[in-house]
């Protein structure tokens, strides 16, 4: 039957086991607690909750679609999170009249994105046109990112802001949280990008072959800058999720989304060398994780618990995936 | 080629050392207390764990690897080590309780080793994981309570002192044991590295896994050996600062990778392996352990330490990175 399966290429693609874990995973969550891991409030929270990190995977997917590794994921987010709240609690005051403070809130959105844009562009330019490791080059900047934000603020939370910044994180339209939205398009974008475009094409070469992708005359230096600088604007995108969800913005919030970055990247089938991965697979990647933290959340598991089991399927799926590649090569699919 | 990449190597220690030499002008000028005995003495012993742990990320990076799950190694030994003593034998010499949490050490280094050199899984991934594995082990199943009435030949361990007094300006310095376990791992590493077949392979295995494997190398088991090795180096840094600090704190020194890493590759260790020295790595570690500790003096606020250790890593690695990118233009 196993053997039946991975004869189908579509069905031993790893996305479509991903498919099958991520039901499998849901349906063992709903049949442990019922009635409260399928309560409409615990499925609206979970949809609160995840796009914030999941963006961060979208944006470590494209970095490592090129073999790279984005690792200052969370210092863009907390630079350009603590850039618009200090924009925001230095101009904006809570008893502005409503446009007033739209505005703001639009400037310190813009100031976000183009921090996230500058960093990336940052990093992009150590990684193509210095050479540098991209593991070094973006732990170095990662450093200097969450150092600017901890020099900004002096290491305490950015707190105070007017009403309006709860429009991006906390509120819904038509009954959709617009995390979740945002989440939606950017996915789709990340796709579209990755599949459609010439871009897109010259990204997955890369990956794939360095060599090759340069004898085709592919200009690697600034295709590399446009994927840092995409992951810099994707974690900036991330860091004001997080901003509005929190009401505040601190040097190091979020860190343990590091781990889950990669982690959700690589469940997601993304290779870690670079050539290959999907955006669905990514999606669904978040979606099982999601369903599993929350599940635990709800059998009372620790925080502690849960980055041990993080820890111990990341190794899994890996192991996993390594073998059934080996498998699927040597049988000659 | 090879002579160059050799220039350059040089190059980069003594980049590190011009900068720890201005940092020390700097803040002796800055203040003329700076340079003095007590300094000194609290520079090292700041840098005993650090440097351990160091010598150990570099024997990683010169075999090709990279982990960053060896502050969890660490507290993990340290944690459990004590815990075991604690509840079964709190008596015990420190001897015992130090190769003890080599043990645990070697043992957690042993199942890195298995996915990297067995099962053939990128490096960083794999540690990564076993970061959060170890870690969320510990404080689930093991304990997150610190407990700071450690067996008392810990605290014995704790007070030995090879050098102790007082300045004439009445500042107490003193140098502790742990120091001669810095200086056994450096020398034990040494000999490793420059003197035995194993350590031959470790460089060569970073140069060319496929080279390495031609020339009849036992790639897994090198590979292997070397986590293990970092292991127990864990385990043995990571008793130590239980020991020193007098507290076993299941939430300490892990988030000091990074730290150490940076120390490692600012002395002229480099990420694709085949390359790195100890020296290169004790002056890395210098120069971390300075900024970590003193940037105050030279009147850089605390709050830019972060940004500092950031801009060495980018400007250390960059410089030599860069150079090497146009060597290879140049000559292609």
């Amino acid at each position: 039957m196993l053997r039946y399966m991975f004869k189908k290429p579509q069905l031993s693609s790893p996305e479509f086991r991903l498919l099958l874990i991520t039901i499998l995973v849901f349906l063992s969550m709903a049949a442990l607690s019922p009635d409260r891991f399928l309560s409409s409030q615990n499925l609206t929270s979970m949809a609160f909750q995840f796009p914030e990190f999941a963006i961060l995977a979208l944006a470590m997917t494209i970095t490592m679609m090129t073999g790279g590794i984005d690792l200052s994921v969370v210092g863009v987010a907390n630079f350009s999170a603590v850039t618009a709240a200090l924009i925001l609690t230095h101009f904006a005051d809570p008893s502005m009249s409503g446009s007033q403070s739209l505005t703001w809130l639009a400037l310190a959105i813009f100031a976000a994105v183009l921090v996230g844009c500058i960093s990336g562009f940052i990093n992009g330019i150590l990684v193509s046109f210095f050479g540098l490791p991209a593991i070094l080059a973006t732990l170095g900047s990662g450093l200097v990112f969450t150092g600017f934000a901890i020099a900004m603020t002096g290491g305490s939370a950015v707190m105070g802001f007017p009403d309006t910044v709860a429009l991006i994180g906390n509120s819904q339209i038509i009954g959709i949280p617009v995390p979740l939205i945002i989440f939606g398009v950017l996915a789709t974008l990340l796709g579209l990008i990755l599949t459609r475009t010439a871009f897109g094409l010259r990204v997955t070469m890369y990956g794939a072959n360095p060599l090759a992708a340069l004898y085709a005359a592919v200009n690697i230096d600034k295709m590399l800058v446009k994927v840092y600088m995409l992951a810099g604007v994707f974690s900036s995108v991330s860091g004001l999720i997080v901003m509005s969800r929190a009401n505040s913005a601190k040097a190091d919030y979020g860190s343990s989304y590091l781990l889950l970055a990669v982690l959700i990247a690589v469940l997601g089938g993304i290779n870690p060398y670079g050539g290959y991965g999907r955006v669905i697979g990514v999606v669904l990647a978040v979606l099982s994780m999601q369903f599993l933290s929350s599940g635990l959340n709800m059998l009372q598991v620790s925080n502690f618990a849960r980055e041990f089991i993080w820890g111990a399927l990341l190794i899994l799926v890996m192991v996993i995936n390594t073998y059934s590649s080996r498998f699927s090569t040597n049988s000659g699919r | 080629m090879n002579f160059i990449s050799k220039d350059l190597l040089k190059r980069n220690e003594t980049l590190v050392a011009v900068v720890i030499a201005l940092f020390c002008i700097i803040a002796t000028i800055a203040d003329p207390r700076f340079f003095s005995i007590t300094t000194v003495s609290d520079l090292l012993r700041a840098s005993i764990v650090i440097g351990i742990l160091a010598v150990g990320a570099m024997v990683v990076l010169v075999s090709g690897g990279i982990d960053v799950s060896f502050t969890a190694i660490a507290v993990f030994a340290m944690y459990s080590s004590s815990v075991l003593f604690l509840s079964i034998n709190p008596d015990a010499s420190w001897p015992m309780i130090f190769c003890v949490s080599i043990a645990f050490g070697a043992f957690l280094g042993a199942i890195n080793g298995v996915l990297i050199a067995l099962i053939g899984l990128p490096t960083l991934i794999v540690t990564l994981g076993t970061l959060s594995v170890f870690r969320g082990f510990l404080l689930t199943f093991i304990g997150s309570q610190r407990i700071s009435d450690l067996p008392p030949s810990m605290r014995d361990f704790s007070r030995g002192v090879i050098a102790r007094g007082t300045t004439e300006a009445g500042n107490f310095y003193s140098i502790p044991w742990s120091v001669l376990a810095l200086l056994f791992v450096i020398v034990l590493t040494w000999v490793i590295l420059q003197k035995t077949m194993l350590g031959r392979s470790i460089y060569a295995i970073g140069g060319s896994v496929e080279s390495a494997r031609r020339i009849g190398i036992n790639v897994k088991w090198t590979q292997f050996f070397v986590y293990v090795y970092v292991g127990a180096l864990a385990g043995l840094a990571g008793i130590i600062y239980g020991s020193v600090g007098r507290m076993a704190d299941p939430f300490s020194l892990v988030g000091l990778e990074l730290s150490v890493i940076a120390a490692v590759v600012l002395g002229g260790a480099r990420l694709i392996g085949g390359y790195g020295t100890i020296t290169g790595t004790l002056l890395g570690v210098a120069l971390i352990v300075i900024v970590q500790n003193s940037l105050i003096v030279i009147g850089i606020p605390t709050t830019w330490q972060s940004v500092t250790i950031g801009l060495l890593i980018l400007i250390g690695t960059g410089l030599p990175a860069y150079r090497a990118k146009k060597v290879a233009k140049n000559a292609g």
